[in-house]
């Protein structure tokens, strides 16, 4: 477990990682990099048509499968390319801790939110840049059940938070074999997945 | 059930499939994505994630309206309420989904989407925006509890196989089913 968040191993020959993670260090450039990909993810996401209300309650219809063609083609890509970078010591890992009560409650109240808006806090920003004004809403929603959340902070990091905490656990830790061939299957499996839905048929 | 729900609401019955799709193939935007991924893990060493750039606003307007309170908040320990990367990335999504719809004619600029109106009516401005703003603030108190949203556990999370992010990405949908199946299904 210990493995996964350690620094990449003194092999990177040329131009190492950014390490530091604080916005304050070199903002200037820090905020250029977050616009350019900003940018590149908004184009590609309306494009992608996930910004539409309908393909996102289209998904959630189970008719069309649109959202889980692309966030499955991102993960099969990132997996391989983020895997293979990290093990070349390129890139470190950004592991969020499991936390198995504040995953699945936090994640089913996010989903009823996801339903009733249609957006979510990604594509709604591209909603919003497509020309769907409704996606304001959403996004002073937003707002206001962040500061909602910081207020319940403190009770749920003493109460929900522990129960379940597993820390940064990720499937190299419950199955402990060759970490490269194990992203490999992943991927393939992912791909199985995908091809069985486009199979099936829908959009 | 449902005879009486479209009695109550004269509710439409719609189709998500009668609309239009996505302008590029979903598997090439994804692998795309999926490149934008290892490209801010290098550049920016950062997984993308759209979730915490509202919180950072949060703070700040909080900061300003009642900041002692503010800092006494657990969750802005250690995050300071800043422009940063985040917030960048997601003002900048607006502007790049902008360029997207503009170069491939498919600007909306309206405020009740197509498949809504069909469903609720035309005139459903005020349902729109109360459900549309209880969405966002159930996302966004989710999204913090469970660690992330669909981009920072749904895409981020799980390419790293992180187990935590594979179960909030299930339970968001789980969730999502579950409420759009009773809102929309005939």
């Amino acid at each position: 477990m210990a493995t996964i968040t350690e620094q990449p191993p003194e092999t990177k020959a040329k131009a190492s990682p950014p390490v530091n993670s604080q916005p304050e260090a070199a903002p200037g450039k820090t905020l250029v990099l977050g616009a350019v990909f900003g940018l590149i993810f908004g184009f590609l996401l309306q494009k992608g048509g996930v910004a539409k209300f309908h393909v996102l309650i289209g998904q959630l219809m189970l008719v069309d499968f649109t959202v889980l063609k692309v966030m499955l083609s991102a993960v099969v890509v990132g997996a391989l390319g983020i895997h293979f970078m990290h093990r070349a010591g390129l890139v470190e890992l950004h592991i969020k801790p499991t936390r198995y009560a504040s995953n699945i409650i936090g994640g089913l109240l996010f989903g009823v939110g996801f339903a009733l808006s249609a957006y979510c806090p990604g594509t709604g920003a591209a909603a919003l840049g497509q020309g769907n004004y409704d996606a304001i809403a959403m996004m002073i929603g937003m707002i206001g059940g962040s500061y909602l959340f910081a207020e319940a902070s403190g009770w749920i990091g003493r109460h929900i938070d522990p129960i379940g905490d597993r820390g940064k656990l990720t499937l190299h830790d419950v199955i402990p074999v060759n970490r490269t061939g194990l992203v490999v299957a992943f991927a393939a499996v992912l791909v199985i997945v995908l091809v069985a839905i486009e199979t099936l048929g829908g959009r | 059930m449902h005879e009486f729900m479209h009695r109550l609401g004269g509710l439409g019955d719609v189709d998500p499939l009668q609309y239009s799709g996505p302008a590029w193939s979903p598997y090439l935007v994804g692998a795309l994505i999926g490149v934008l991924s290892m490209l801010t893990f290098y550049f920016s060493n950062k997984p993308i994630g759209a979730s915490t750039a509202y919180a950072r606003i949060a703070g700040m307007i909080g900061l300003a309206v009642a900041p002692k309170h503010t800092r006494s908040l657990k969750y802005f320990e250690g995050k300071p309420p800043k422009v940063g990367w985040e917030l960048m990335l997601v003002l900048a999504v607006v502007a790049g989904a902008f360029l997207a719809a503009w170069t491939g004619g498919e600007l909306t600029g309206k405020f009740l989407p197509a498949m809504w109106q069909d469903r609720f009516g035309s005139d459903s401005y005020l349902l729109r925006t109360l459900v549309t703003l209880a969405g966002g603030v159930l996302m966004a108190f989710g999204a913090r509890m469970a660690g992330g949203c669909t981009s920072g556990h749904g895409i981020s999370g799980t390419l790293q196989l992180a187990i935590g992010s594979w179960v909030s990405a299930i339970c968001f949908f789980i969730g999502g089913i579950v409420a759009a199946m009773l809102m929309y299904a005939t």
